[in-house]
């Protein structure tokens, strides 16, 4: 398999760009930050529209509810702050006045995850897809590089209703192109196979490009779907690949407990049961460590997803 | 609208708080009771609304926040009074699939109500929200939130309130229904607030005293707040209301914050109360 390396940017400076972009293009997007705007790329938008920009303060809790309370009178609110405090830190504001309110925040969170890396498990919020899709009402997007971190901050201002944008912190290569289609809800199938199914979101879809390369010296035949709306989840795009390959293997910067990986397991028991391995943070807190010191640790890097694999093809028989 | 009028609606308003409460025997009547003659005010004199077509956002109209959910009969009271949804829905309060639950929501789309309420703190930041997105869109309508006293113990609403000074947010009159009175007791023992008033001076807002069940004062010093607005400073109302107003065994006691009376009490509490405008 061949997958063109485009270059190589960090998820969160498509979200600048992206977020730059509908500053000249929708007058009501609005942008809050917690005292991180230029770990979130956020200087663009502020650089441009300083009259639309509302730098919060170190108040997490105050940002979400009057991100909530500009939404009436038709204003769409970007919030911009660390995974962590997007979530953990403000979950009941979120469930009540967005979530349950059915208010049209966008909630971008960056440095999600692991790959946060030296600032160690304080930061590393390896739990927030768990608590956003168990929120009705709200969708759950986690795009796999810069070029689609981009396309979908632009997409989400058209999309009415709340949503959880997580991206992250280190430079990644950068491999779906610029015109490439992003559909809320639709799976992007990037490649093909027969064998077993890798289904992955974030910076795991680049790690499983990796991993198929090995694979496929091996002689597997591997279909690769790169999962970057967690919920609504694309129920027909799963099913349709593990009708074919009878196995899967998610992929995912988070822990296994309430990530993509248990919404395809959920997904699978109901419709198609099949063998199924999880690559995932395993009830455990992060530390220290530069990012893909990191990865390697805790079970998340291109060998793990090379292992499951191995592991599910031989529980398929 | 003179004081006699305002007088029977708000005694109506408190006949359909202890109705509802009592019929399905849950609910908060202490802090609806003592609200009832200030949004009755708010509602019937001096809010710019249109109650008969109801729009989540509010443009051209002033918004009303209620920050502390748990008075929700005495707002749902004084929104059907106002015509936003029938008054016989008053009986629906509580039950399973009503518009009316137990603390305010939109989900089920009851007119009058732009955001969910109940865990408390929120409110304020909601508010403060709101003025800004009418400011952008130079809308010089106003926003107006109700707080209770205890609900200032949480944090959020100095988050908030430092915000809303720092940043001249000058279009929001916040009112603190000041009854000194919470779920466990009087709110000195639990967890004393110091001096009130300074402390919102010292966020940087413009502080004013209320007897919230005087309608002279209450028109008074809510021209006072509104005639504030625009000036660079948001502005806060220290409401001194009593907690079960209007019931003499309801009143000087924290016991009726989050219990309904029975049979018996609701009867001796009607007796108090003049029907004026024809129960629900």
């Amino acid at each position: 398999m061949e997958i063109e390396i485009l270059g190589h940017k960090d998820t969160r400076s498509g979200f600048g760009e992206g977020l730059a972009e509908l500053g000249r293009t929708n007058p009501n997007v609005l942008a809050l930050c917690a005292d991180l705007t230029g770990s979130l790329k956020m200087d663009a938008f502020l650089k441009e529209n300083p009259d639309r920009f509302f730098q919060i303060g170190i108040a997490e809790a105050n940002m979400m509810g009057i991100a909530a309370g500009m939404t009436i009178g038709g204003k769409i609110p970007f919030t911009g702050t660390f995974a962590n405090f997007s979530t953990g830190r403000v979950y009941d504001q979120i469930r009540q006045s967005i979530a349950y309110s059915q208010k049209n925040v966008k909630i971008c969170a960056s440095h999600a995850g692991l790959t946060l890396g030296e600032d160690g498990a304080t930061h590393q919020i390896l739990e927030d897809i768990g608590m956003m899709r168990m929120l009705p009402n709200m969708t759950v997007i986690v795009p796999a590089d810069f070029n689609q971190t981009k396309q979908a901050t632009i997409a989400i201002a058209d999309h009415q209703g709340p949503v959880y944008l997580r991206f992250g912190r280190p430079v990644m290569p950068i491999f779906i192109k610029p015109d490439a289609p992003f559909i809320i809800g639709k799976a992007d199938v990037i490649k093909e196979g027969n064998d077993v199914t890798i289904i992955a979101c974030g910076h795991l879809v680049w790690k499983s490009i990796e991993a198929i390369k090995t694979l496929e010296e091996r002689g597997i035949s591997v279909e690769l779907i790169n999962m970057h709306t967690i919920k609504p989840l694309d129920e027909a795009a799963i099913l349709a690949s593990v009708a074919k390959t009878k196995c899967v293997v998610s992929a995912e910067e988070h822990m296994i407990n309430g990530g993509l990986g248990e919404a395809i397991s959920q997904v699978l028991s109901r419709n198609l049961p099949v063998p199924q391995e999880f690559v995932g943070v395993n009830d455990s807190f992060g530390e220290s460590g530069a990012p893909m010191e990191l990865m390697t640790k805790y079970g998340i890097d291109t060998q793990n997803i090379i292992t499951a694999a191995l592991k599910v093809l031989a529980r398929k028989g | 609208m003179d004081n006699t009028k305002l007088v029977e609606i708000a005694s109506q308003v408190r006949r359909d708080v202890l109705r509802m409460v009592h019929a399905v025997n849950s609910g908060h009547p202490g802090g609806s009771l003592g609200c009832a003659d200030f949004l009755s005010f708010l509602y019937f004199e001096k809010l710019r609304i249109n109650a008969e077509n109801f729009t989540m956002d509010g443009k051209e109209e002033d918004l009303f926040f209620l920050s502390n959910g748990h008075i929700s009969p005495v707002w749902y009271s004084v929104l059907a009074r106002a015509g936003y949804f029938p008054v016989s829905e008053l009986s629906t309060f509580r039950r399973l699939s009503s518009r009316l639950q137990g603390h305010p929501s939109t989900d089920k789309k009851l007119p009058g109500i732009r955001m969910a309420s109940g865990s408390l703190g929120q409110g304020l930041s909601v508010g403060i929200g709101a003025a800004i997105s009418k400011k952008l869109n130079k809308d010089t309508n106003l926003v107006f939130t109700l707080h209770g006293d205890g609900e200032l113990q949480e944090g959020q609403i100095w988050e908030a309130a430092m915000y809303a000074s720092a940043n001249k947010v000058d279009n929001i009159i916040a009112t603190i229904d000041f009854n000194g009175r919470q779920i466990d007791g009087d709110l000195d023992d639990v967890l004393p607030l110091g001096n009130l008033s300074e402390k919102w001076k010292a966020f940087g807002w413009e502080v004013l005293e209320m007897d919230g069940h005087n309608f002279n004062s209450i028109r008074s010093v809510m021209d006072s707040a509104i005639s504030l607005t625009g000036k660079g400073k948001p502005i806060v109302i220290i409401m001194k209301t009593e907690m079960g107003q209007g019931v003499d065994f309801m009143m000087g006691t924290h016991k009726w914050h989050g219990s309904a009376p029975n049979d018996q009490q609701l009867e001796a509490a009607l007796e108090q109360l003049a029907e004026t405008l024809g129960d629900y």
